[in-house]
């Protein structure tokens, strides 16, 4: 029977919640590596059992760590993480010219076809690939080497690479987002790089309509429709339809329009989620209503999405990783929260449960749909 | 001490006993002039996989929240390849590494 498996990476450990295709029961084990922070876990596309998680800590650095059984078990692989040649300098949050220094992997993006592949992507924000399943990672340094690459500042969190998103019908396309940099894409596997972020407006940099220096939180692509990218910026919701070229505000008659993750319908190319946060300032939602919006036009139209959603006194906030969708015929939603819930959804959205209630801060959810 | 290999004992923090999958202290086969350098490089060559969490793998600078300490004596800021106390090279006593006290 046809189930679910989400990976949930937390400030304080890994979890693996499992369900059947109903998604009502759920066993939950972990924590994994308890005590560690994991910013992220993901299964590769192309081996459900091959996951790698991002496990690092402030006292002992970063690790990764493989499985080759869906998370029963882990082994951890290589963690040297060198910027190729003299790694140079970007902004600092003053201006000033600062060394590019590894702090940690945000994300881990498994190539679609090989398991043995996987992309990091890391803060100060480069990338990395591995193609012998973890064991050594070299950098594609034509990203950190684009020569805008001196006057990038970081975010409020870090000058993070969080999103790497790899196309489906287009081998060698690649896109990455870049806290705060902004959306950049590749059409030759990730050895050359330029940014694309025309239409973005960006009121707190110089020059709003500036080529880079935006603080792009997060991209979605649906895979049947990969020219079509959606993105939650720091604020506004933003689509493009010819693949980063340009693009184009659709926050529409959201309640705001900051916020952290993007996610798309497994089946519904044009339906959209969101999850509206106060503001910058405000890291939660407002009036402590927990509500993700819904799009079922590809943004402007936005519905939200209540049911089973603490609707008073909710101050948590679900950060730019900490949502998923699975691809079972009713397709499911998944999102975590600063909090500790983990909520599900098994019908698009319509309705929410909590999986779990108590766990640490959630940093990130995937999802595998299991036959 | 020079042209045999010494025992030396050392002493994880919690954390890296576990991803070593070690109970206790490691004793660790230490061949030449015992150093801090030396441990450190017997203790990742045998379990590699604490490799970067104590010092940086390319220049070898210990991590900022990691502390040395043997003989109640702080080596932290010793020169890695200074000797060791003649008791930790003898095995009397552990060479203790220790995550920082820093909050978390």
């Amino acid at each position: 029977m046809s189930g679910v498996r989400v990976l949930v990476g937390t400030r304080k450990g890994a979890f693996v919640l499992r369900s059947d295709g109903k998604r009502e029961q759920w066993e939950v084990s972990g924590p994994h590596f308890p005590g560690w922070e994991i910013y992220h876990v993901k299964g590769s596309p192309a081996d459900q059992d091959r996951l790698y998680a991002s496990q690092s800590s402030g006292w002992f650095g970063q690790l990764i760590q493989r499985s080759d059984d869906g998370g029963a078990t882990w082994e951890a692989v290589g963690n040297d993480f060198s910027y190729q040649g003299e790694p140079g300098t970007h902004q600092w949050y003053d201006g000033t010219p600062h060394p590019w220094e590894f702090a940690r992997v945000w994300h881990l993006e498994p190539s679609l076809d090989d398991p043995d592949t996987v992309y990091a992507g890391v803060e100060d924000a480069g990338l990395f690939r591995s193609t012998d399943g973890g064991q050594h990672w070299q950098e594609l340094p034509g990203l950190r080497g684009h020569k805008s690459g001196p006057s990038w500042q970081p975010g409020a969190g870090g000058m993070c690479l969080h999103t790497i998103i790899l196309d489906p019908s287009a081998p060698g396309r690649m896109f990455a987002a870049i806290s705060a940099a902004g959306a950049f894409r590749s059409d030759d596997a990730g050895e050359s790089w330029r940014p694309v972020n025309h239409g973005l407006r960006s009121e707190g940099i110089p020059d709003p309509g500036a080529e880079v220096g935006h603080c792009v939180h997060r991209l979605a692509m649906h895979p049947s429709r990969p020219s079509v990218l959606y993105m939650q910026k720091h604020w506004d919701v933003m689509r493009s339809d010819d693949a980063g070229e340009s693009w184009h505000e659709v926050s529409g008659d959201l309640p705001t329009d900051f916020g952290f993750p993007i996610d798309v319908h497994a089946h519904e190319p044009e339906t959209v989620y969101v999850v509206p946060i106060t503001s910058d300032s405000h890291h939660f939602p407002p009036e402590g209503k927990l509500r993700v919006y819904r799009s079922r036009t590809g943004g402007d139209e936005w519905e939200p999405l209540t049911r089973g959603l603490p609707q008073e006194h909710c101050y948590v906030n679900v950060l730019r990783d900490a949502m998923a969708v699975d691809s079972l015929d009713s397709c499911g939603i998944y999102f975590g929260t600063t909090g500790g819930q983990v909520y599900g959804s098994s019908d698009a959205g319509d309705s929410w449960a909590p999986i779990v209630r108590d766990l640490p801060a959630v940093l990130s959810v995937e999802v595998q749909t299991l036959p | 001490m020079t042209g045999r290999a010494e025992i030396v004992r050392v002493t994880l923090p919690a954390h890296l006993r576990t991803l070593a999958r070690v109970h206790g202290e490691v004793e660790l086969q230490v061949a030449g002039q015992v150093t801090q350098c030396a441990v450190l490089d017997a203790l990742e060559a045998r379990y590699p996989m604490l490799r970067g969490t104590i010092r940086d793998q390319r220049t070898g600078k210990r991590r900022a929240f990691i502390r040395f300490f043997a003989c109640e004596q702080d080596l932290s800021h010793e020169q890695p390849d200074a000797p060791l106390p003649e008791a930790v090279a003898a095995g009397a006593e552990p060479y203790l590494i220790v995550g920082a006290m820093a909050g978390g």
